[in-house]
């Protein structure tokens, strides 16, 4: 029974990764109409470096991604703490609020976006990319650096006060260090959502600028062009080392933080 | 005695100060968070919600004309109707197949491995998620087209076997878009079955009940609460999903997703899109309300 279970797992992971596989392999194959077998080639990343519309758009897609995650961090981290440490009325609502930019589904908010932005004039482009990317990021930003301040005991910053320290200085030597690996996860997280973010992008773009996922969007559409699978596979383990160095840090941050 | 007087007066308001100061803090800590929420997500959809009650985009001179036609779309333009099915239709595949592959997966990683190796397998299961999906349907083209990866096994196993293509169909759209969603289901049943006490299982057992009788009174009731948020979180965004019936679907592949991409991207008619985006909504806040009902305040709180 459990050799039987073992192994339906590993068909099931074999599954999920199927696709992802041949996509790296033809990223080494050297026909440009994917036909098989593979003939080793290097030549659609050596294409890569003179395809300028891709490279100009990982260009941005890496610009917004650390731009919303240095927008997103500080923004969401001091929500996160006036949600967790303070009293106040109109808390439970504050927090429900987060939900929306994650419960309804990207086209929605992209499309709505796309009209508001248009309406008031703020209009399309690299502008309106961060405005929407830092907005869907910062609802994960809370919830996860909030989840890490609740693994950290208040009584530890009330002891030492009481024992003399000021409150800026108590949150700096105490609750800062203790509170640091669930704030670089969440500063992670909101640039792997923003690099990754693809609905969205796709109605706040202009032909001129877009962003890597948006470029390989257009390009499907247009057709075969292995060099997606090149650009992609890159892509690919950029995000999984991102992901890997995330886990590591939330597991670091305590128990709670890494469900 | 202004002094005396004065002392006092400063105690007060110095008192009275700090609750003051405490309540601006707070207010600065929230201020920037929620200020860009408004500016990015909240406002838009209010604006979105009025334009899909007028009868054209107030671009231009053009006056504001209320109406409720872009809701009636559903009666008057019949297609949309079928349209709305194929999505539905869509929807209930993908978190059908889900549940019936996801929750023996479910299981077995619960169950049937310990220690490092769930760890590993665990993460393993995870991480495709967080690869780009765009990137993974794109794949899929190159596994499912004629002379694609399918097609290529196929003919190495029957060599005889006329060329298959699945590319641009409907099962070619369930697909990719349940192995986009298949992680979801795995991870809710599982922390479901992980939850499960051994001590019922074996005081089944002990009792002389067979392993089928064990999965159909013990653990599915039990991995129930997984299988529902499980289905949610699949069908909600799988109905609102517009690049994977595009890519996989090519003509086939019309769904309110795409409808409603139509509507922004090339018909321009932004109030028809509206009505028919917020008519999704409100499918999608009426699934969420009737399971908030029915599922435990446990299953939530996970």
């Amino acid at each position: 029974m459990i050799a039987l279970g073992r192994t339906y797992l590993l068909a099931i992971i074999a599954f999920l990764y199927l696709p992802i596989a041949v996509m790296i392999a033809m990223a080494f194959n050297d026909s440009a109409l994917y036909t098989l077998p593979i003939q080793p080639s290097l030549r659609w990343f050596a294409a890569l470096a003179s395809d300028a519309p891709l490279l100009s758009a990982t260009r941005n897609s890496l610009l917004i991604a650390a731009a919303t995650s240095a927008i997103a961090t500080p923004l969401g981290a001091m929500a996160a703490l006036a949600l967790e440490r303070k009293q106040f009325r109109g808390r439970s609502l504050l927090r429900l609020l987060l939900l929306p930019p994650i419960a309804i589904p990207w086209l929605i908010i992209g499309t709505a976006m796309l009209v508001f932005f248009f309406w008031t004039g703020i209009g399309r482009g690299l502008h309106a990319l961060l405005i929407g990317h830092v907005a869907l990021a910062i609802p994960y930003v809370v919830l996860i650096v909030g989840a890490g301040l609740q693994t950290l005991r208040a009584d530890l910053e009330e002891a030492a006060m009481s024992l003399g320290s000021t409150p800026i200085h108590a949150f700096f030597s105490i609750t800062l260090p203790l509170w640091l690996p669930s704030v670089v996860a969440a500063a992670l997280f909101a640039f792997a959502v923003s690099l990754d973010q693809f609905v969205i992008s796709y109605f706040l773009s202009t032909p001129g600028v877009s962003t890597l996922p948006v470029e390989i969007y257009a390009s499907i559409r247009k057709g075969f062009t292995p060099e997606i699978n090149a650009i992609s596979t890159i892509f690919l383990a950029v995000s999984s080392a991102l992901i890997l160095i995330f886990a590591q840090l939330s597991q670091l941050g305590g128990k709670r933080g890494s469900r | 005695m202004q002094l005396e007087a004065n002392v006092p007066r400063a105690e007060a308001s110095s008192s009275r100060q700090i609750p003051a100061r405490r309540r601006w803090t707070t207010a600065a800590l929230l201020a920037p968070a929620y200020g860009w929420l408004t500016l990015a997500v909240f406002l838009p959809l209010s604006a979105m919600l009025f334009f899909s009650f007028l009868k054209a985009a107030p671009f231009g001179a053009r006056p504001l004309q209320l109406t409720l036609d872009n809701y009636l779309a559903f009666i008057r333009r019949p297609y949309l109707v079928g349209v709305a099915w194929t999505s539905i239709e869509i929807g209930l595949w993908t978190t059908g197949l889900s549940a019936l592959i996801g929750l023996p997966a479910a299981i077995a990683l619960a169950r049937a491995t310990r220690g490092r190796s769930q760890q590993v397998l665990f993460l393993l299961v995870v991480l495709p998620f967080w690869t780009n999906g765009l990137v993974r349907v794109f794949s899929w083209t190159m596994v499912l087209r004629e002379g694609g990866v399918l097609d290529y096994a196929l003919h190495l196993v029957a060599p005889t076997a006329p060329p298959v293509s699945l590319l641009y169909s409907f099962p070619a759209i369930v697909i990719g878009l349940v192995h986009a969603y298949l992680p979801y289901m795995i991870l809710t049943c599982y922390l479901s079955a992980a939850a499960i006490d051994e001590a019922h299982i074996e005081a089944a057992r002990s009792l002389g009940a067979r392993t089928p009788v064990i999965f159909a009174k013990i653990v599915l009731p039990l991995c129930l609460p997984g299988l529902i948020s499980g289905s949610i979180l699949i069908f909600v965004p799988v109905i609102g999903s517009f690049m994977e019936p595009r890519i996989l679907g090519g003509r086939v592949g019309v769904t309110m997703g795409t409808m409603i991409e139509d509507q922004f991207v090339q018909a321009f008619n932004w109030p028809l899109g509206a009505a028919l985006a917020f008519t999704m909504l409100g499918v999608v806040l009426v699934i969420f309300a009737v399971s908030s009902r029915v599922l435990p305040a446990r299953v939530i709180a996970q």
